[in-house]
């Protein structure tokens, strides 16, 4: 696979939300097929304001129903608690074995407030300036045991080495944290966060924390400013640009055919919705899109939510994955087993190790 | 002809880290990786339903113990969150009960009974919610869940008593219907997310270890965890709770009652004694007795010799029950010769069964048909070995089911299903 400036290979994800729908096979039906297409993940959304299940628990029940496929729930963080949501997307990756990921989201509406009757609605900047604490407070618990603090040292009884376990003191606006977690560092040691940038507000923490973004465009000038934007302001955070993957967030309607898509819509390209970009047409025009935009450097890959999910999200792996895949773009199978592998993301390193002590102290205990 | 009473089973993991625990599982197991990791999870889920127990009960951590102002590093700690790991078992087992210690001192009744209302739905009406307060836990929560703020017993009482009322919102047929609920602690109204229960409603479990606990429990405990005690006082204790549920308008069938109970095997009665007494002495290595010691002392014993005597110095705390205690051992040590660690041996808690799978399974088989308990609920040490050798000798005896007779946890318990208003 040829890559040239700014574009590695392309990741594509489908959501598999189903409305109205609370028992786990027809999900499992839906991450199973999007694994059969080698999909880097699916997202599942979450929201205390209208009837449906919580979302990381339909993709814990979906982790040993699967191998490979990176799981992503959305888990909001307005009227949860840090602490809890950490070490839920943390367990996730352990009984995902190192597959799951979180989809970051707020609770805008005073309808889920008064769920809570904890506080009132809060307007969106605090939302996602918490929002912001809480990824951040996340990855310190996740790395507030170090990889191998679990020692079990029979000869001393000694269980833990708690040199390797360290306090986080996070002090944030609305809430604070001693640390350290309860869940031993994750197997990805951090889960995969992800971050729909479509909001001016969301934009800032998707710039800073996320290792995924999404972006609404309905054609690539607009990607390739939202994308643009976000590796700069990633930079400007003291990031690595490359270490963001900005993917297009395309709904996609494929229950017409080739060439059907509407008069004026200029050959299949997706045109603005209220709901955000919209794309109708057939899987083969969706594929020539996708490779296109690809090519062209505009996008690390797409999140394609079907609108009919058992329909198109059939058609999207048998017709245009396929198609992709036929033609050299997209992998056929899974060469790495984590979705940072499938993300091409590296492990991060424990901000609190110390690199290199055991032979600067050696000896000194 | 009369029907035995049916025994109930239960196995609970990881081990709080407790002293009691015994958790050699985990001490001897792989030593690498996590305890937590998902494999270690799955082959005891698998284990409990191959021998046919009610459910499996994971236990929540909300902070790391503390032992002199640093961390405790001698007892098995590591938690993950108990609700996301049952969901994943939910797909490697297809009848075992899925019960989840949930806090009520750090959290929300909205967000805690709908995740435990989903896991009910992913897993067809197999789940259970263990009610637990831990107020120790505050420095990892949001404010607002001090316990000064409000007395722990009430607001965990309303916290069932919310949770409940958003579990049976939904109409029977499926359709939403609002709520509005104006209490002491919680405040909230709206429409819940989930239709009702495949077994009506989760089951819920309590704990009896504190007296203001014993009241809300029996008031909406469908299972009462308490401490294991001898064939007499668990009766007695029995009579007691009959008594409560009956102020409640309950039947005392309506309140499944399991200690939690450790077993130790042998192939023969002295075998058995001599690998519990192994345990208590794997357990308590030098390092332990001496942490045992300095939690009772309240000093630092460091530079104590743990094969020398009890430290002769008086604990820092004055208080009778420290006295006591010390008072206790120090006879002990002095009746017997032993040295520290000998001594923190001898006074350690014994495991509650201890003989040939024959004489546990009678005896267990004993407190069920004496009417003191209804089951037990086990540690995950020795779960194995325990379904290998006791379930089917409790089985041969009619005691224990040899197949699964439903598809609910609320049936597994023989209970019923919550009466459907509209």
């Amino acid at each position: 696979m040829g890559v040239s400036y700014g574009r590695g290979p392309l990741h594509l994800a489908a959501a598999v939300d189903l409305p109205d729908c609370f028992g786990a096979e027809p999900y499992l039906e839906l991450v199973r097929l999007a694994e059969r297409g080698g999909l880097d993940f699916v997202t599942l959304d979450d929201s205390f304001a209208r009837p449906g299940p919580d979302a990381l628990a339909v993709l814990s029940r979906a982790a040993p129903a699967t191998r490979r496929i990176g799981l992503v729930p959305t888990v909001t963080t307005t009227h949860t608690e840090p602490f809890r949501v950490q070490a839920a997307v943390a367990t996730l990756d352990w009984v995902s074995g190192g597959r799951a990921g979180w989809r970051i989201g707020v609770s805008a509406g005073e309808g889920e407030a008064r769920l809570f009757g904890r506080r009132p609605a809060a307007p969106g900047p605090d939302l996602w300036d918490e929002a912001g604490e809480v990824a951040d407070v996340a990855a310190r618990l996740w790395d507030s045991w170090e990889d191998g603090a679990e020692i079990r040292d029979l000869p001393s009884g000694r269980f833990l080495d708690r040199d390797k376990l360290h306090r986080v003191d996070f002090t944030g606006a609305a809430f604070s944290v001693r640390g350290p977690s309860t869940v031993p560092r994750p197997p990805q040691g951090h889960p995969v966060r992800l971050v729909d940038a479509t909001e001016r507000q969301a934009r800032t923490v998707a710039a800073r924390y996320a290792d995924v973004a999404l972006v609404r465009a309905a054609n690539p000038a607009q990607a390739t400013a939202a994308r643009d934007e976000l590796r700069d302001r990633a930079q400007e955070f003291g990031r690595n640009p490359d270490t963001l993957r900005v993917l297009v967030s395309l709904l996609v309607d494929l229950g017409d055919g080739e060439h059907a898509a509407e008069p004026g819509h200029g050959g299949g390209g997706p045109r603005a919705t209220g709901r955000g970009p919209l794309y109708r047409g057939g899987p083969v025009d969706l594929a020539d899109l996708v490779a296109g935009w690809h090519a062209d450097g505009v996008t690390d890959g797409f999140h394609l939510v079907p609108v009919e999910p058992r329909r198109d999200l059939e058609r999207l792996v048998n017709g245009t994955v396929a198609l992709l895949q036929h033609r050299g773009l997209f992998r056929t199978f899974y060469p790495g087993s984590t979705l940072r592998e499938h993300l091409g993301l590296t492990r991060p390193a424990n901000r609190y190790a110390v690199t290199g002590r055991n032979v600067m102290t050696g000896g000194m205990s | 002809m009369t029907v035995r009473p049916q025994m109930h089973l239960a196995v609970r993991f990881p081990a709080a880290g407790d002293t009691a625990a015994g958790d050699t599982v985990v001490r001897t197991g792989p030593r690498t990786g996590s305890r937590i990791a998902f494999p270690a999870c799955e082959r005891l889920a698998r284990t409990a339903e191959r021998g046919r127990f009610d459910f499996l009960l994971l236990d929540e951590g909300l902070r790391l113990p503390e032992h002199r102002g640093r961390l405790h590093e001698l007892d098995p700690v590591g938690w993950p969150e108990p609700v996301a790991v049952l969901n994943a078992l939910a797909g490697v087992t297809t009848r075992l009960g899925l019960a989840a210690t949930a806090d009520t001192a750090c959290g929300e009744p909205y967000e805690l009974a709908r995740r435990i209302g989903t896991l009910d739905h992913l897993s067809g009406g197999r789940a259970a919610w263990r009610v637990a307060a831990t107020p120790e836990a505050a420095e990892n929560f949001r404010p607002g869940f001090h316990p000064e703020h409000a007395p722990r017993s009430t607001r965990t009482a309303e916290f069932v008593t919310v949770a409940q009322l958003l579990w049976d919102s939904w109409t029977p047929d499926g359709t939403p219907r609002p709520f509005t609920h104006r209490g002491r602690h919680f405040d909230l109204a709206g429409e819940f997310g989930l239709p009702r229960s495949p077994q009506g409603r989760p089951v819920v479990i309590r704990g009896d270890d504190c007296e203001e606990a014993r009241e809300p429990a029996a008031a909406t405990a469908d299972v009462l965890l308490t401490r294991h005690a001898p064939l007499a006082a668990a009766r007695a204790r029995r009579a007691e709770l009959g008594r409560r549920l009956a102020a409640h308008g309950r039947a005392p069938r309506d309140v499944k009652v399991m200690p939690a109970v450790t077993v130790v095997l042998g192939d023969t009665a002295a075998e058995a004694q001599e690998r519990a007494a192994g345990i208590r002495r794997q357990r308590v290595t030098p390092q332990y007795a001496l942490y045992a010691l300095e939690r009772l002392w309240g000093v630092d014993l460091c530079g104590h010799d743990p094969d020398g005597p009890l430290p002769g110095i008086a604990p820092r705390s004055g208080d009778r029950e420290t006295l006591a205690r010390v008072g206790r051992l120090r006879a002990l040590a002095e009746e017997k010769g032993l040295s520290s660690r000998e001594t923190v041996i001898e006074a350690s808690g014994r495991p509650s069964f201890v003989g040939t799978p024959d004489a546990v399974a009678a005896d267990l088989d004993a407190h069920v048909r004496e009417g003191a308990v209804d089951g037990f609920l086990l540690a995950a040490d020795g779960l194995e070995e325990f379904v290998d050798r006791v379930v089917p000798l409790l089985q041969e005896r009619g005691v224990f089911r040899t197949e699964y007779k439903g598809a609910t946890l609320r049936s597994h318990l023989g209970l019923d299903h919550p009466a459907r208003e509209g």
